[in-house]
């Protein structure tokens, strides 16, 4: 049924294909990115802080001309025309071609940032790295490095695709002002901020980057050096760890996860932006729901074991003289928090009543388990817990969970599997979210009582893959742990049947479904 | 004892909402004959399709594992006829279906209404998953077509094609667009609307003939009025009929322009039951409505009623407060309750729009009583329970009014227009028929 044409066009295809403004600013963005590659083999780059500046220019004054002539002069609305007809979007030959090269990007940015052009130690760096040396030596006055150039690039993709998302969905103000947010916090807290920190000799800090998504944060280096700080950093630690036990437990209870996951996180905020055109890629299978619950849930334990185990074994060390926390008191932490996760489990109460029985069960065993090898290692006075070596373990997680799954694959695989293969599967601290969303947050999407067509707009567009209508079909809300609150389902919903609210938490699962007749048909 | 076996012809939305119920409900074995493909799919999706915003797959609500898990058998086949005295359905490959309990849920057919050319090869409706995909063929490299029909299925046919570029005229038979259900101003709006997105609509306008090129295909039309339309294509979008041709070999069950059937949806026939687009009611129960209705969602509440019926629980049909809803191009549709294209006799009415056109509201109510009859509205969701509510305890417009605030359904931060249209409507400029 569908003919996939091989138009490169992210808009509608059928729509004059493209016409020459749009060709001329796509050309102007393909000249940007070119400006940025052929640096790649220079030992020195001249004029790098011009070259540097008009690439970017170029890249970004393309982006907005083709997103304007692709949006803005036609009237405001849906328009996902031709998007299962164009290679690009529906994982034809160019989708491929852009994933493999992305991937690529991402394996020498990784692995290989010396063919980037970083410097080894006492040289100058050469190549792309030299090229954003100007603009790295204006923000914080040292020389760029790999992790500055991405940073840079991530930052001018997602404003200007911010922008083309904007223009796309300027009749929904929740898009535009969401929009303008992630944008803000990318700028902002992810880019400029920590510049400015190592400007002043202040540790790096992204604020609103928290554990566990920021695996790195309770690393003995971090941590001594934000407490070495002086009080600035201390503030920074102490703002880290309310982040994650205080300011996001409100946030979440009262606006859902969608606060941080599509308002704030720079994941989320690439994958709104840069990786909107592959959303509907999401697999929306009770399979792909299943496999998904197994692997997000086992990343989270991963990270909070590798975490324990890691602050366990430096608190042992030299390097935690003067840190007020014991090992002792690690472990009563610990015990605390996986027993209360265990009593929660067990005795079910109010709202945790309707968890999946396998999830409780394996919730139970997995808490009951970390217990006993914490209680072990207290009682027998190891230099390690888990029985794991923290260090390796620490490495193990770096590469696997925070290099390969949430760069090569998250953003690598976007025109194949859509753009939110991290968010969905991996990031652990979505999952922390995601259980607070589905039983203690006054998040929810509400279903518009019998309106509902079957036609499918909602599921498809959502890059969590979420069955949006299998609920909305039914008359049912839509409260999943795995809902970002993009809101994209309401705004292509062709009949006005769903809603993001916040509300009353009682009842907030399945309302009940509109009664129609007098004798009592139901629509359901 | 056997299992008792409910046999249902048709797949469509009434069709598989009955076969759903009935399993919710009893263990009996079910059977869903359909002719048009092999499993359920949304037929008000179908644009999508073609659009490119979903494929096929997308649009089935289902996934094909369902059916199985849900012992629910489908044989994707045409019925030749119906043998009410053996109780047994005979497929056209030659073999039979026996039924204890059967539901015709086969739907509607597009109207033609016996135009000179309306048969050459370019000529098409809009109505089953095969007209999508003719549609794509015919199609192909065009430049201009014309829809005959100013409802529904026409604005829909237009912005498909619009997605395509291909230049759009739509003749329209009334004095404005879809005149026989919008008021004037809805109908104002919309065709303003369909304007901004290209489309030229001709009022007061019907077809002719279809013309013939020299290769057979169609090369354009012409009007009553004898203006002659160059195109490559026509889209039929002049109405629906039930489907029930196929019934003319099996004379146990009465038709007429629909299968006749009584408040229980029971048929002429013992143990045969019709329900959706294909019903004609001999009296409807709501006396505000016609006896045929093609809509999504009566189809779905015939369907939910007649699998009460036939688990044990006998069910007169009662659609309770009519509502519907479409989208035209970029701009929503909602309406609860009855507002009719002409104000009724002691009806009065408030129409408000927002200056930039995209958003209306029409009241329509009882003028001495101030019961509400009605609500239309345009680019600005409500909530259907809020009005359901209201209609079913009759609130009169003043509360409703009041209380607009409580059935809004707008995104967050939305612009809301609940103040506006409060002064528009302290201020009066309400008639009254």
């Amino acid at each position: 049924m569908s003919h996939p044409d091989h138009s490169l066009s992210l808009a509608a295809p059928h729509s004059g294909s493209l016409d020459g403004l749009q060709k001329a600013a796509l050309a102007v963005a393909a000249l940007g990115v070119l400006a940025l590659l052929m640096s790649l083999p220079m030992e020195q780059v001249p004029h790098a802080g011009l070259w540097l500046a008009s690439a970017l220019l170029a890249i970004t004054l393309g982006a907005l001309g083709y997103a304007w002539r692709s949006y803005a002069h036609r009237p405001a609305g849906i328009r996902n025309d031709g998007v299962w007809q164009t290679a690009l979007t529906s994982r034809g030959a160019a989708a491929w071609v852009v994933g493999v090269l992305l991937t690529g990007f991402y394996v020498v940015l990784y692995f290989y940032p010396q063919y980037l052009g970083l410097a080894g130690e006492g040289k100058a760096n050469t190549g792309i790295i030299a090229l954003f040396d100007p603009l790295s030596r204006l923000l914080s006055g040292n020389p760029a490095s790999q992790w500055f150039v991405y940073g840079a690039i991530y930052t001018v993709a997602i404003l200007s695709m911010g922008v083309k998302f904007i223009l796309k969905y300027r009749h929904n103000t929740y898009q535009v002002v969401r929009t303008g947010s992630v944008m803000f916090f990318q700028l902002g807290f992810a880019f400029l901020i920590p510049e400015l920190l190592a400007r002043l000799s202040l540790p790096y800090n992204d604020f609103k980057n928290m554990w566990p998504l920021n695996y790195y944060f309770f690393d003995d280096w971090n941590v001594k050096g934000m407490i070495d700080a002086g009080g600035f950093g201390l503030f920074m630690l102490l703002f880290g760890v309310a982040m994650i036990f205080i300011i996001s437990p409100i946030l979440t209870y009262f606006h859902g996860k969608r606060w941080y996951c599509s308002w704030v996180c720079g994941c989320g905020g690439l994958a709104e932006t840069a990786g909107d055109p592959f959303r509907h890629l999401s697999d929306k299978s009770v399979k792909a729901w299943r496999i998904e619950r197994w692997v997000i849930h086992a990343v989270l334990v991963f990270a909070v074991v590798m975490t324990a185990a890691l602050i366990y074994s430096y608190l042992g060390g030299d390097s935690a003289k003067g840190f007020w926390v014991t090992r002792g008191m690690l472990l009563g932490i610990i015990v605390i928090v996986l027993g209360a996760v265990a009593a929660v489990l067990l005795i079910r109460p109010g709202m945790v009543k309707e968890i999946d029985r396998t999830a409780r069960f394996v919730g139970i065993g997995v808490a009951v388990l970390l217990i006993g090898f914490t209680a072990w290692a207290y009682f027998t006075g190891r230099g390690d817990i888990f029985f794991v070596q923290s260090y390796p373990l620490r490495k193990t997680y770096g590469f696997a969970i925070g290099s390969i799954f949430s760069g090569v694959i998250g953003v690598g695989f976007y025109p194949l599997m859509g753009s939110r293969v991290w968010c969905r599967f991996g990031c652990p601290m979505a999952a922390i979210l995601g259980m607070q969303q589905r039983f203690f947050s006054r998040f929810r999407i509400t279903t518009n009582g019998g309106q509902c067509i079957s036609c499918g707009n909602c599921s498809t567009y959502c890059e969590m893959g979420i069955d949006v209508r299998s609920y909305a079909q039914r008359g049912e809300n839509i409260v999943r742990s795995s809902c970002v609150g993009c809101g994209i389902c309401a705004a292509v919903c062709p009949r006005g049947v769903l809603k993001l609210e916040n509300g009353k938490v009682s009842g907030r699962v399945s309302s009940d479904p509109i009664a129609i007749g007098r004798t009592g048909a139901t629509l359901r | 004892m056997s299992m008792e076996k409910v046999v249902i012809i048709g797949n469509g939305i009434s069709g598989i909402t009955a076969a759903r119920h009935v399993r919710k409900r009893s263990d009996a074995r079910i059977t869903v004959i359909g002719k048009e493909s092999a499993h359920f799919f949304s037929r008000t999706a179908l644009m999508y399709v073609y659009m490119g915003h979903m494929r096929y797959r997308d649009i089935k609500p289902y996934e094909d594992g369902f059916w199985a898990k849900n012992r629910i058998d489908l044989e994707h086949a045409t019925v030749a006829r119906i043998d009410t005295e053996i109780k047994s359905v005979m497929l056209s490959n030659g073999s039979a279906v026996a039924y204890d309990k059967l539901i015709i849920a086969t739907g509607s057919e597009s109207n033609k209404f016996g135009w000179p050319g309306q048969d050459l090869p370019g000529v098409q409706g809009l109505y089953s998953l095969q007209d999508v995909e003719a549609m794509e063929e015919n199609t192909k490299g065009l430049s201009r077509a014309v829809i005959v029909g100013g409802g529904l299925i026409g604005v829909e046919m237009a912005e498909m094609l619009r997605t395509r570029n291909i230049a759009v005229t739509v003749l329209v038979r009334e004095d404005r667009f879809w005149g026989g259900i919008l008021p004037r101003p809805e109908a104002d709006l919309i065709t303003r609307h369909m304007r901004e997105h290209g489309v030229e609509l001709r009022f007061n306008t019907e077809l002719g003939e279809v013309l013939a090129g020299a290769d057979g295909r169609v090369r354009g039309i012409r009007t009553t009025n004898g203006d002659a339309i160059e195109c490559g294509f026509v889209g039929l979008a002049v109405g629906v009929h039930p489907n029930i041709n196929w019934l003319k070999e099996s004379p146990g069950i009465r038709t007429r322009k629909g299968v006749l059937v009584n408040a229980f949806l029971e048929t002429s026939a013992a143990d045969v039951f019709a329900i959706g687009d294909c019903v004609e009611f001999h009296t409807h129960p709501d006396p505000q409505r016609k006896n045929i209705e093609q809509v999504w969602y009566t189809g779905r509440l015939m369907g939910e009623t007649v699998a009460r019926t036939l688990t044990g629980e006998r069910t007169a049909y009662d659609p309770g407060i009519w509502f519907n809803s479409a989208k035209f191009f970029d701009i929503e549709y909602q309406t609860y309750g009855w507002v009719r294209n002409e104000l009724q006799d002691g009806e009065a009415e408030h129409y408000w729009e927002h200056p930039a056109g995209r958003s209306a509201l029409h009241l329509v109510w009882n003028a001495e009583s101030r019961v509400l009859h009605g609500v239309n509205s345009f680019g600005f969701r409500l909530r259907h329970d809020v009005f359901d509510r209201w209609l079913r305890e009759k609130a009169t417009v003043d509360h409703v009014v009041e209380q607009l605030h409580e059935a809004a359904f707008v995104p967050e931060l939305h612009h809301r227009f609940e103040p506006a249209i409060r002064r528009s409507f302290s201020q009066g400029s309400t008639a009254t028929a």
